[in-house]
């Protein structure tokens, strides 16, 4: 079920980037300048982020850190 | 001459890291191509987004929105911000785990190992180098217009650098940063240079705002009230099939060489976390104001010959010297931090699949691969900067080839899909798609030197009624069904050769299976 849930949310989120209704539209001017097209697709950009965080928090592959090493805390020399 | 001298501070900066990154080394191949898979969550994320991002998201972008409106946000940008970070999370943390239980370096070691193949692993190797040649070419070509561009005087118009020598300059500075300090010092370099890049469009949004007078809100009033530039607020002018099919082209990331060798070079999975959930927000970063400023470029230049430099003379108009000189900076960050990825994505390549792969470790030592693989930088980068000279007048073919390429790595992704999480794919499911894309591509090229823009290829019915299958835009590239980029009918036959000729012949062994999908292993399982 979580997975279903999860395929849908992410359906969703493509299917909110065709945003056929604003393709002949400039108005309104957010913040009295930016066209409602670019507007929008702005706040897709945040909207994916926030899809990436439910992501992060529901269906994280914790499996996959088995694969860690042991002192993977430690500092090997790739930090600056 | 201000910000000539800006930006050659801020080369001399990359140089200095790259040397200190160098002391830092050890003499083996996964610390030099890897950073001996330690590299941190923070500096993972700048890394990854700086090998990604090129100076088409600063230049390309402003000048794709000068031509063709705000619509290009939607089309390239937030398409990206939906497909890569769902690849990375979905690919790239199973990479991750895989290099770090088997020891896989690069994409084709986990083909050859995954389906147990020798050659079909070389044929994936030398169709990803093809597409990532022209790639590495146009980047120090860019790199030299930029700095030909940022240095032109005023009055005469004369670069101060001349393209030769700006070629020269990111050729060399991107040499000497890959050469001594391999991953490492790439990495290092990424953050100085992602920090600034990120910071560019908002600078640049802020200062050109002050500059105007009457602010923004005049300037879009006048293109809005004029029925010629009335669409460029708009998409109407653009086709909603290359608006879909485009959707399709940021699957090219994660097969990008250098991008998955990014991911072989976490040191932890969290690393992966903050990257997914950042990378949307730093796309938008980047590309709002750069697409933004695109547009109102329109009514603050006017005409202008060359659209990708209008960032360029809105800084040159409104910024003044010093801060046009750190802005070009930002430029160049962007040029040379994918460019130093494909450099060393290039070597690793070499390296790993061809060298160690037909016995060159073997023979020659761990040791002196490292030197085989810093010989092959010094190489291949002269290569490209003799070819970025040679050739300058031919850059449109070279930017048609990326075109493609990104295509063509799109069209790879089955490929990777399948190793990963289709146990039942086999290694001549994986070569039918490679030369499925190979074909294609090359048939492509071939289109477009024999017919011209307008011409129909293929088309069904006669008539009002006709379906142009395949025809040449009005751009000269190869379009599908009305209007469609040719990655649709690229990726779905890709996707289609892996699954039928999967389903044909016999899976990899049962040893090999239970490696990847057997109980004990977790990377691969959904």
């Amino acid at each position: 079920m979580k997975k279903f849930l999860l395929f849908v949310l992410i359906a969703l989120v493509y299917v909110a980037h065709q945003d056929l209704w604003n393709w002949k539209k400039y108005e309104p001017l957010i913040f009295g300048f930016l066209p409602v097209g670019l507007a929008y697709h702005a706040a897709y950009s945040v909207l994916c982020a926030l899809m990436m965080a439910v992501l992060v928090k529901v269906a994280w592959p914790k499996h996959l850190e088995a694969e860690q090493a042991p002192d993977a805390d430690k500092d090997t020399g790739a930090h600056p | 001459m201000i910000p000539v001298l800006v930006i050659f501070v801020y080369l001399a900066i990359i140089a200095f890291i790259g040397s200190i990154a160098y002391r830092r080394s050890q003499d083996n191949t996964e610390d030099f191509f890897l950073a001996s898979r330690s590299i941190g969550s923070m500096v993972f994320f700048l890394s990854l987004f700086a090998t990604n991002m090129t100076a088409f998201a600063i230049l390309g972008s402003s000048g794709q929105s000068y031509r063709q409106g705000i619509g290009i946000y939607g089309m390239m940008a937030s398409s990206s911000c939906f497909v890569i970070p769902l690849t990375i999370f979905f690919i790239g943390t199973r990479l991750w785990a895989l290099g770090k239980k088997f020891g896989h370096q690069t994409q084709v070691s986990f083909f050859r190992d995954r389906w147990e193949c020798n050659h079909i692993g070389t044929a994936i190797f030398a169709l990803s180098a093809a597409m990532l040649v022209p790639y590495m070419i146009i980047s120090i070509m860019g790199g030299g217009t930029v700095l030909a561009d940022i240095s032109a005087s005023k009055q005469t118009h004369l670069p101060l650098i001349p393209y030769a020598w700006g070629c020269a300059t990111v050729a060399v500075v991107v040499t000497i940063n890959v050469f001594f300090g391999g991953m490492r010092g790439t990495v290092w370099v990424n953050i100085f240079q992602t920090i600034l890049f990120l910071c560019f469009g908002l600078v640049a949004v802020g200062v050109i705002s002050h500059a105007l007078p009457g602010g923004f809100g005049d300037y879009i009033g006048k293109l809005a009230g004029d029925d010629k530039t009335r669409s460029l607020l708009t998409r109407e002018k653009m086709p909603p099939q290359a608006f879909w099919s485009y959707t399709l082209i940021p699957l090219s990331s994660i097969m990008f060489p250098h991008m998955a060798m990014m991911c072989f070079s976490a040191r932890r999975l969290t690393a992966f976390k903050r990257t997914v959930i950042a990378y949307p927000i730093a796309i938008m970063v980047i590309w709002l104001p750069c697409v933004f400023l695109g547009v109102l470029g329109v009514a603050t230049l006017g005409k202008i010959p060359d659209p990708d430099g209008v960032l360029l003379r809105l800084l040159g108009n409104y910024a003044p010297v010093w801060l046009a000189g750190i802005l070009g900076a930002g430029i160049i960050s962007a040029v040379m931090g994918s460019d130093a990825h494909q450099v060393l994505a290039m070597s690793t390549m070499f390296t790993k699949d061809v060298f160690a792969h037909y016995g060159g470790r073997e023979k020659f030592g761990e040791h002196r691969a490292v030197h085989f693989a810093r010989g092959f930088i010094v190489v291949v980068t002269g290569i490209a900067y003799l070819v970025a000279l040679r050739l300058r007048d031919k850059q449109g073919i070279f930017e048609i080839a990326v075109r493609y390429a990104f295509s063509g790595f799109a069209a790879m992704s089955p490929v990777m899909v399948a190793a990963l999480f289709w146990k039942r794919s086999t290694k001549w499911g994986a070569l039918a798609s490679t030369l499925y894309v190979a074909g294609f591509l090359v048939w492509c090229a071939l289109m477009q030197s024999v017919h011209k823009a307008g011409d129909v290829l293929w088309q069904i019915g006669q008539g009002k009624d006709a379906l142009k299958v395949f025809f040449l835009n009005p751009r000269g590239d190869v379009a599908f069904c009305n209007g469609y980029m040719t990655v649709v009918p690229m990726v779905a036959g890709s996707a289609l050769c892996v699954i039928l000729f999967s389903l044909a012949t016999r899976p990899p062994g049962k040893t090999t299976l239970d490696k990847y999908f057997g109980p004990a292993a977790a990377p691969s399982a959904v």
